[in-house]
């Protein structure tokens, strides 16, 4: 749209140059504070009295706390909170000691150590009778029962297709850990 | 003041040990990245007379006639069974300064004077049980005597079963040891400084303890002062329980084979910047620069040779990944020639200062920087292993890595190589 009296080339451009709502100023600044000032001139429309954070701030961890807040009504269960329950906390007594291990073969089946499954074992424990250990024999890590009765000490298995270890006086055994838990994944 | 150091015997072949008892008793080195020098040796390999660093090649007749057993480094697991030794020897003391991945210093202040060799014992004891390594304990007034109490007890020319408490010997007994022990044994007295006090008449701790201290400033530093008065039992060396922030962080690696295309040795510096960076966030820096060189073989003499560095600063410090990627591909296509066999690339980033410490820029926007990005990268790598997220420029392939042909499992980091029992 143009009129005679309107030329429609040159000139100044709508919205163009610098705002003209208010007169600016110069200012110096600490260099310290450009950031600070940088952010509150880019949040522009910032409330009045609006404190904005110190770009070098420090974090502060706060726990989460399960429930939404809601004005008015304080949640009944805030005094209830609980830390999430954690598989390691119950499973490992001596974290620096404890280790994984997998079960290969069929010696321990009727202890419920089928092949595959997943052995906690803590070497913190000193190993008693009745224990199930892991124990070095030939060099070769194998899990048995650890049987000591009446000066007797014997790795046995529990399946009857195994005999058991037995060790006689001056023969050594190396306890390698106890095991603790056995964990099995239900395939699906 | 009281100090003890806790140091684990060969201590890579212990780890090794730990899970493959077929080990126990049988000579065994572990070698460096590549497969290339010895880098820890057992007790037996150590009678043979091998000595450390040795190029495994060279050992070959010997590792034969006596069935020396050869295994790459694992530093996975090393990483691991060091922590967990640490986590053991932390119960003993409120301070504990974690000196490298198989030593320790305790600070002992407080603890009554005639129970600490008990105390060693339990702590011996108890690391070879929960742990499986086995570990010599030394104790004494300084740090210095401290590390030369483990050496007494190593060698067993002092203490008993394993641990050594020099506090607890007689001014005579103490004089007498320290005569028959060769002063390059004393700590931060190398083969260098040996020969130099030699020319002295120094060549026992015994010489070195009590030569003029004065003197020994003059003609050496303070630092070898500072040796002399801890050999006194004058404590000079405090614990640093809190290990200070690097001031530099290299990455490099030699090649599994040799490399002569760009896209490889690229490839090859994008892993290592990327590696570095990951460190650099860790605690909490930016970098100011960062420096790329690439080499040939020095000891290949028929290849003709090359090596180059470039230090590429930057514009404004960062921890950025991908800023310092660019940045070192940016030097290394700047340092590459064609036509040479590059055998190492490495990389470092250099002038670090804390995060909280950075400059604006002054004639150029700031890129924005990435720090959500890069903690996502780094939480997931950490959780689901290393180069989980990594950039394309480091490649897939990866046909330079280094190799590490008799490496054992990750026994205790990965579900799929935990020890099997039978």
């Amino acid at each position: 749209m143009s009129t005679p009296d309107k030329p429609t080339h040159g000139g100044a451009r709508p919205g163009s140059g610098r705002l003209q709502r208010e007169p600016s100023k110069v200012v110096r600044l600490p260099v310290s504070l450009v950031p600070t000032m940088q952010a509150l001139i880019a949040t522009r429309d910032f409330p009045g009295g609006a404190m904005l954070p110190h770009p070098g701030a420090s974090r502060i961890l706060r726990p989460l706390l399960g429930h939404k807040v809601q004005a008015g009504f304080p949640s009944p269960a805030d005094d209830y909170v609980e830390a999430w329950l954690d598989l390691n906390e119950h499973l490992i007594e001596h974290k620096d000691a404890t280790f994984f291990v997998q079960a290969t073969g069929d010696s321990m089946t009727g202890a419920g150590i089928q092949e595959g499954n997943l052995l906690v074992v803590d070497r913190a424990l000193e190993a008693r009778h009745g224990d199930i250990v892991i124990a070095v024999i030939d060099g070769d890590l194998t899990v048995k029962r650890l049987e000591k009765r009446r000066g007797r000490i014997r790795l046995v298995a529990e399946n009857p297709a195994y005999a058991p270890i037995e060790f006689t006086e001056g023969q050594e055994l190396t306890i390698w850990g106890v095991v603790t838990s056995v964990i099995q994944r239900i395939k699906r | 003041m009281s100090f003890a150091l806790v140091d684990g015997n060969n201590f890579y072949v212990s780890c090794e040990r730990v899970f493959n008892p077929q080990l126990e008793g049988r000579p065994v080195v572990v070698l460096s990245n590549n497969d290339g020098c010895v880098v820890a040796r057992s007790a037996e390999v150590k009678a043979l007379g091998v000595k450390m660093g040795v190029p495994w090649f060279q050992l070959k007749d010997l590792a034969v006639r006596h069935g020396i057993l050869a295994l790459s480094s694992n530093y996975t697991l090393y990483a691991d069974m060091s922590n967990r030794m640490m986590g053991v020897i932390s119960r003993y003391s409120p301070s504990q300064e974690i000196y490298s991945i198989d030593e320790c210093f305790l600070g002992l202040d407080g603890f009554p004077a005639d129970g600490l060799a008990e105390m060693g014992q339990r702590i011996r004891q108890q690391v070879r049980q929960w742990v499986g390594i086995p570990v010599c304990v030394g104790i004494a007034p300084t740090k210095t005597l401290a590390k030369l109490a483990n050496h007494c007890a190593k060698k067993n020319q002092a203490g008993t079963d394993s641990v050594c408490d020099l506090g607890r010997l007689a001014a005579d007994d103490l004089t007498a040891l320290f005569e028959r022990i060769e002063v390059g044994e004393v700590w931060g007295v190398g083969r260098r400084l040996s020969e130099q006090l030699a020319g002295m008449g120094i060549t026992t701790v015994r010489a070195l303890r009590d030569a003029d201290a004065a003197l020994i400033r003059r003609e050496f530093s303070v630092v070898l002062e500072r040796t002399v008065q801890e050999l006194r039992g004058v404590s000079c060396l405090a614990l640093e329980e809190v290990a200070p922030n690097k001031q530099q962080i290299m990455a490099s690696r030699s090649f599994g084979e040799y490399v002569y295309a760009l896209t490889d040795l690229e490839e090859a510096v994008s892993t290592y910047i990327a590696r570095a960076a990951e460190k650099l966030r860790r605690q909490h820096s930016l970098a100011n620069a960062v420096q790329v060189y690439i080499r040939t073989n020095p000891f290949s003499e028929k290849q003709p040779q090359y090596q180059r560095g470039i230090t590429v600063p930057l514009t404004h410090a960062t921890s950025d990944t991908m800023r310092l990627t660019r940045a070192v591909l940016w030097g290394l296509k700047r340092i590459y020639r064609p036509g040479f066999a590059y055998q190492k690339a490495g990389v470092m980033l250099m002038d670090l200062h804390g995060e909280d410490q950075a400059q604006g820029v002054l004639f150029a926007v700031s890129a924005p920087a990435r720090p959500v990005l890069m903690d996502v990268i780094d939480r997931a790598n950490a959780r689901w292993g290393r180069g989980t997220l990594k950039l394309a420029a480091e490649g897939v392939r990866k046909p330079w890595q280094m190799k590490r042909e008799r490496v054992s499992p990750a026994y205790t980091t990965r579900w799929d190589e935990l020890p099997r029992v039978n």
